[in-house]
């Protein structure tokens, strides 16, 4: 019964992710004719002007895409399980703002210095600055146990962050900082095969990792005493998940800035779709809802407003944050804490 | 016979302050042990430490001679499992799951079930009697039947040694005797030894093997509830006052009603229990007699009545008796009779009930 429904479940993400990888290739400023696709596709080289937007814009893009929304998703699926509460995720904790600050800072510097950043040293920076805001996050949540409270300091660090981050921006003159500022809106536009090959075995070993978690982290969704009792290392395990979260989230941050709500949003929805919450499900599902998802929500920010591209964080706020506010309508109904 | 458990001079509490010192017990396959002992005593720190939630001050614990701190996490995963007082809501997991969470110990790297496993799952939801459970979303049970999930959690993990915090608070009388008979079986047939806290003292007397009272910082008192739960006793430990717990009934009285009695109550049987507790309950001061001393409403009158006037067990009321409750009855100015036979032994109560007639104080019960 459960297992036909979660083959129906993976089938229609699937579908759902290289439908939507089609439609972001045929779909832009100069559209493609769906049969020049695959001609186009197969031929790098030599197949005109098709072939070198797709190959040089749309489909690094979309790959990115694809990979960081996943990356978001995962993220969120692991905080979620670390505070066992479904409205936990990178963004509304400040971890991604966290992120971003440092990596502004890098960028600042290395442009002033006249250094090239490499993808390495900007997802180091971001994990940096993840595990900084983490750690604040921690320290807190050692204090408080209402998970309310944690998101509102968690959007406090998010706020104090971007503001320095603006004025780190403002004040370096360079001719950069067009990029710079687009990137601290969140944005994947400008993706290039170099940052896809930085991200790529990151996210892939993230989701690796994270489907080796899965089987502590249903442990631990019955409380920290149950998974003692059956033998969970508790602080072994909850560093990992700090460590797996921050570091996706980073590598989502460093190439894309920071994106909102994903990490919330799409959980949720695929717990939903499956009906469980058993992470050997949700992880693979959470990651390919999040492709989708970003996927989709890429495609309105190049689309909608063309030639003028929307901010990609202003688009999953639209669609994600009407599920975090049901989500937090939902446990103020059912009576629980925040 | 053979211990399972051994607790050699264990010291437990928080941030080095004891809270329960030197405790020693031991505990073979197939007994259940009940802590019993007033609120803030230690009977939680204590079985969280056996649980190995906390780190033993001083002292160990000892499973099959093992030291239990010592143990690596999973053997003592296969060894015991806990059913805690705080009972979690995980979201989106069914009853199924969330008895089948109690195979981590024995799943590999991603706890994928083995037909084995499946089967110890479905063995333990009929064990504890929650087959009928299984589909069930695990946050929209009741409390009762999500103490049972639990409960099936904990057997399908497979324990020698099962540790239960509080298992009945909270639940409904069906749902305490659901779980205690589980636990009888579990030990009886399965030879599992339990060891867990109860509030109250009725049940542990039932269902117990051993009784251990934590109070004043120590296992005050181990052995059989007989040997532990006399009246004396659990008024000292409690602080409670004299009668206040029945031990024929193995249930608590509220305190007599004060005053000087102007009410005799004629009784004998039984029948005059709800009388007492109805005179209790409105503040009115009795004498109650003649009661024989092995009368089961004697611990009754004994806790609730001003005075009460005893005749010896098995021997008809004496004149002695007799004179001392119609002096009694001669100061009051009502008097009720709960008895309806009379017969050689309570001959004595029928001619108090003419006494009462004669004086027109009697009243309907």
């Amino acid at each position: 019964m459960e297992k036909r429904r979660y083959a129906a479940g993976y089938a229609l993400l699937c579908l759902l992710v290289l439908a939507l990888m089609a439609v972001n290739l045929l779909v832009g400023s100069v559209p493609i004719p769906a049969g020049e696709l695959l001609p186009a596709l197969l031929r790098p080289s030599g197949g005109g002007d098709a072939a070198a937007i797709l190959w040089r814009m749309r489909l690094p893009r979309l790959l990115a895409a694809a990979l960081l929304g996943g990356a978001l998703s995962l993220s969120g699926l692991l905080l979620q399980s670390f505070f066992n509460n479904p409205i936990a995720g990178p963004f509304v904790l400040g971890i991604s703002s966290g992120a971003k600050l440092t990596v502004a800072l890098t960028m600042i510097l290395c442009l002033r210095w006249g250094m090239n950043l490499s993808s390495t040293a900007l997802i180091a920076a971001a994990f940096a600055g993840a595990l900084l805001s983490m750690g604040f996050i921690l320290l807190v949540s050692g204090r408080v146990r209402r998970m309310s409270v944690l998101i509102i300091c968690g959007v406090m660090i998010g706020y104090i962050c971007s503001a320095a981050t603006d004025f780190a921006v403002t004040f370096a003159d360079e001719s950069n900082i067009v990029n710079l500022h687009d990137w601290s809106l969140g944005s994947f536009s400008g993706t290039g095969w170099a940052s896809v090959r930085a991200m790529t075995p990151v996210v892939l070993l993230g989701l690796l990792f994270a489907v080796l978690l899965s089987k502590p982290m249903g442990a631990y969704a019955l409380g920290e005493s149950y998974a003692a009792s059956v033998g969970v290392n508790l602080r072994l395990f909850r560093v990992k998940l700090i460590l797996l979260s921050s570091l996706l989230s980073a590598c989502v941050t460093a190439f894309a800035g920071p994106i909102s709500f994903v990490g919330i949003a799409v959980p949720h929805l695929v717990k939903s779709l499956f009906r469980t919450s058993r992470p050997l499900v949700v992880i693979p599902a959470a990651f390919l809802g999040g492709a989708a998802f970003c996927l989709f929500c890429d495609l309105i920010a190049r689309t909608a407003f063309a030639p003028t591209e929307v901010s990609i964080s202003s688009v999953t706020a639209v669609f994600g944050a009407p599920v975090v506010i049901y989500l937090l309508l939902r446990r103020q109904r059912e009576g629980r804490n925040g | 016979m053979d211990k399972l458990l051994e607790l050699k001079a264990l010291s437990v509490g928080y941030r080095r302050r004891a809270v329960v010192g030197d405790a020693s017990l031991e505990l073979a396959p197939g007994q259940i042990l009940s802590l019993i002992g007033p609120n803030g005593a230690g009977k939680s720190t204590l079985l969280k430490t056996i649980a190995r939630q906390l780190s033993p001050l001083s002292g160990a614990a000892y499973l099959d001679g093992r030291e239990l701190s010592q143990m690596p996490e999973k053997e003592s995963a296969r060894a015991l499992s806990i059913l805690l007082t705080h009972r979690p809501s995980p979201e989106l997991m069914r009853c199924r799951d969330v008895v089948a969470a109690g195979r981590y110990p024995y799943t590999g790297r991603l706890g994928i079930l083995s037909r084995e496993d499946e089967r110890e799952v479905e063995r333990a939801m009929e064990l504890v009697g929650v087959t009928s459970l299984a589909e069930q979303d695990f946050t929209r049970v009741s409390d009762g039947e999500r103490q049972l999930v639990m409960l099936a959690r904990a057997v399908c993990q497979r324990p020698r040694l099962l540790v239960l915090d509080e298992p009945t608070s909270f639940l409904d009388i069906r749902h305490k005797l659901a779980l205690l008979s589980v636990l009888k079986t579990l030990a009886q047939e399965e030879g599992l030894a339990v060891l867990m806290s109860l509030h109250e003292l009725d049940l542990a007397a039932k269902v117990s093997d051993l009784v251990a009272c934590v109070s004043f910082g120590r296992i005050d008192r181990v052995g059989p509830p007989e040997a532990v739960l006399s009246g004396e006793y659990i008024q000292k430990v409690y602080g409670v006052q004299a009668g206040a717990w029945n031990e024929a009934f193995g249930s608590p009285e509220l305190e007599r009603p004060k005053g000087e009695p102007r009410l005799f109550v004629i009784g004998g049987g039984g029948g005059g229990i709800p009388v007492y507790r109805r005179l209790q309950r409105q503040g009115v001061p009795f004498y109650a007699g003649v009661l024989h001393e092995n009368d089961v409403e004697t611990p009754v009158a004994r806790a609730l009545a001003a005075r009460v006037v005893l005749a010896r067990a098995f021997a008809p009321i004496g004149e002695e008796e007799l004179a001392e409750a119609e002096a009694l009855l001669k100061a009051c100015e009502r008097a009720l009779c709960c008895v309806t036979a009379f017969g050689p032994m309570n001959e004595g109560n029928r001619r108090l009930l003419a006494l009462a007639e004669e004086r027109g104080v009697l009243e309907r019960v």
